[in-house]
């Protein structure tokens, strides 16, 4: 499914309170794009994503919002379909659990989405859905989630939402507070997922290493409007995002400043890539020398 | 959810903003207690409240439409009394009767008294809210409540308690809003299905909400702890109450306001009869 904005506003609150979160954007996400959007807090990143499943409503005359065959503007728009198959993890998901026991937590949007789902059904998709994320099945479903530990429940909650194999996967910065490992873990499981179910995944991350490794294609949000979007190369190289004080990843600080010591290296900013390059390069000088 | 607006503080500068918070509540006291004076049927004294409130909206820049929608919200309280008060009165000429139900001119006149006194105190009330924000509300109950610490009563700590739950209104809506938006998102429904079925659904918003909300006492606690917050003991104010001439002069008009309530209940036959 493909996500596809048109000239979309928002405004929050009405009168000399009002505030415009979104202004006029326009933005097209294909399918089996690994999608990143950054921006500085308040620059509507997450008011935008709220939009592309339907929690937050396209008001009338503020723009145009499709995504896949759900028309989002139209009245009629079944918001309910539209869920199952948009999937939302929000910021520190861990707090919305709220089951006596993990199997039912996870079971939640299953027993919402397809009710006449038969019990033996239920039971093998949340298998699926625990063994993805990590958490063992016999192990870990009779447990009460709030006896888990803070990256356990993050688990729990994400399998929550992958549950009814959604084919966009929303991510608001999931990787916040996670420990290194649980970055590298957590990162491996989106690769695992975007290999079976989900074809695209949409993620607001303020992690520009993450964005630079992993998406296919960046959206740079600022006051309501997109400054920047593009291949993370061609995102990062401009002159904007370079002075947004959004930080650069790593590999592209790196780049920059060979260059400016007359090492061109012309890599994708992913980490394996720019080892690559450099060990070409270096292999090069050491040839000619 | 970001809608809910509490204790709908109209922010604004006025006569009645500022005032000090302590007389204000007195005298929104004090004009209940004018309201209650005004004895049965004596409609004048109705009116002379109603000219206080209109002078005190005024001078508030207060929009009469804004007072008016507060009466919105208890407006089903209202009817519900003044119905109970028409057909459960049976003194006074019968005018109809159906079944156990008699409606009386007494009924309807009582009826009629009971939905204006009511009408008359929520407005007042909200005068109060409208031009007072929470935190100098909870400083004024504060300050008011002094004298009862030579009772042993806890007044800083109960002052402590109401504004660290005004504080965190704001922020447990917020919590509310991005929990159901969550449990939309896996299909939650919190729109349709009978009262039972809705009150079943918002488990799923309320637990996580407890939770959170154990969770932030705690941080909270650390932190004030932390910052060596140790009660009430020789603290001072940031912001300092001081009475000036506005206060005074709202004192004189209430003053005035109850003597004329008094004055047309002694007074209603005569007038009456002059008028």
């Amino acid at each position: 499914m493909f996500v596809k904005a048109e000239n979309l506003s928002y405004v929050y609150g009405s009168g000399r309170l009002s505030f415009r979160a979104l202004n006029n954007i326009n933005l097209q996400i294909d399918e089996g794009e690994f999608y990143g959007i950054i921006g500085h807090t308040g620059s509507g990143k997450s008011t935008f994503i709220q939009h592309i499943n339907g929690l937050i409503k396209v008001e009338k005359n503020y723009g145009k919002l499709t995504v896949g065959e759900f028309d989002l503007t139209d009245k009629k728009c079944d918001f309910k379909k539209l869920r199952s198959k948009v999937g939302m993890v929000f910021q520190y998901p861990e707090y919305q659990l709220f089951a006596e026991t993990v199997f039912d937590d996870i079971a939640f949007g299953l027993k919402n989405f397809c009710p006449e789902m038969k019990e033996e059904e239920r039971l093998v998709a949340v298998k699926e859905a625990m063994e993805s994320v990590g958490l063992n099945y016999e192990k870990y479903k009779d447990v009460s989630p709030f006896d888990l530990s803070g990256g356990q429940k993050r688990r729990v909650a994400i399998a929550g939402v992958i549950v009814t194999k959604p084919e966009v996967l929303i991510l608001d910065e999931p990787v916040a507070g996670l420990d290194p490992e649980g970055k590298r873990d957590f990162t491996a499981l989106l690769h695992t997922l975007k290999s079976k179910f989900v074809k695209t995944i949409i993620i607001v991350s303020h992690d520009m290493d993450f964005v630079a490794e992993n998406c296919t294609k960046v959206a740079v949000f600022s006051h309501g409007e997109i400054i920047a979007e593009g291949t993370p190369k061609q995102v990062f190289a401009k002159e904007e995002v370079q002075n947004s004080g959004l930080g650069l990843p790593l590999t592209s600080f790196v780049t920059d400043q060979l260059k400016e010591a007359g090492i061109d290296i012309d890599c994708d900013l992913t980490t394996s890539d720019f080892i690559e390059k450099v060990a070409e390069t270096l292999q090069e000088r050491g040839d000619r020398a | 959810m970001k809608d809910v607006t509490f204790g709908q503080y109209y922010p604004t500068k006025s006569f009645v903003h500022n005032m000090d918070a302590r007389v204000k509540l007195l005298l929104t006291i004090a004009y209940i207690v004018a309201v209650f004076l005004v004895q049965s049927f004596h409609f004048l004294g109705f009116v002379a409240c109603l000219l206080f409130l209109i002078v005190a909206t005024v001078l508030a820049k207060v929009p009469i439409l804004k007072m008016l929608k507060s009466i919105k919200v208890i407006i089903f309280f209202i009817v519900f009394s003044a119905v109970l008060q028409i057909f459960f009165n049976n003194n006074g000429t019968l005018l109809a009767e159906w079944w156990i139900f008699k409606i009386t001119d007494i009924g309807l006149l009582n009826a009629g008294f009971i939905a204006a006194r009511i009408t008359l105190i929520i407005l007042g009330a909200s005068l109060l809210t409208f031009t007072t924000s929470p935190v100098e509300l909870a400083d004024g109950i504060e300050s008011l409540l002094y004298p009862l610490k030579w009772i042993k009563f806890p007044v800083h700590e109960f002052a402590l308690i109401m504004s660290i739950a005004l504080r965190f209104i704001p922020t447990l809506l917020d919590e509310t809003d991005r929990i159901i938006k969550a449990q939309k998102a896996r299909g939650a429904d919190f729109e349709s299905g009978n009262i039972f079925k809705r009150a079943k659904a918002l488990i799923p918003v309320l637990i996580p909400l407890l939770i959170s909300s154990f969770r932030r006492a705690d941080e909270l606690a650390d932190a004030m702890d932390a910052r060596c917050y140790a009660g009430s003991k020789n603290r001072t104010k940031y912001k300092k109450m001081k009475l000036s001439y506005r206060d005074l002069l709202g004192t004189i008009l209430m003053a005035g306001l109850i003597t004329g309530v008094i004055f047309l209940n002694k007074f209603y036959i005569v007038l009456a009869v002059v008028v």
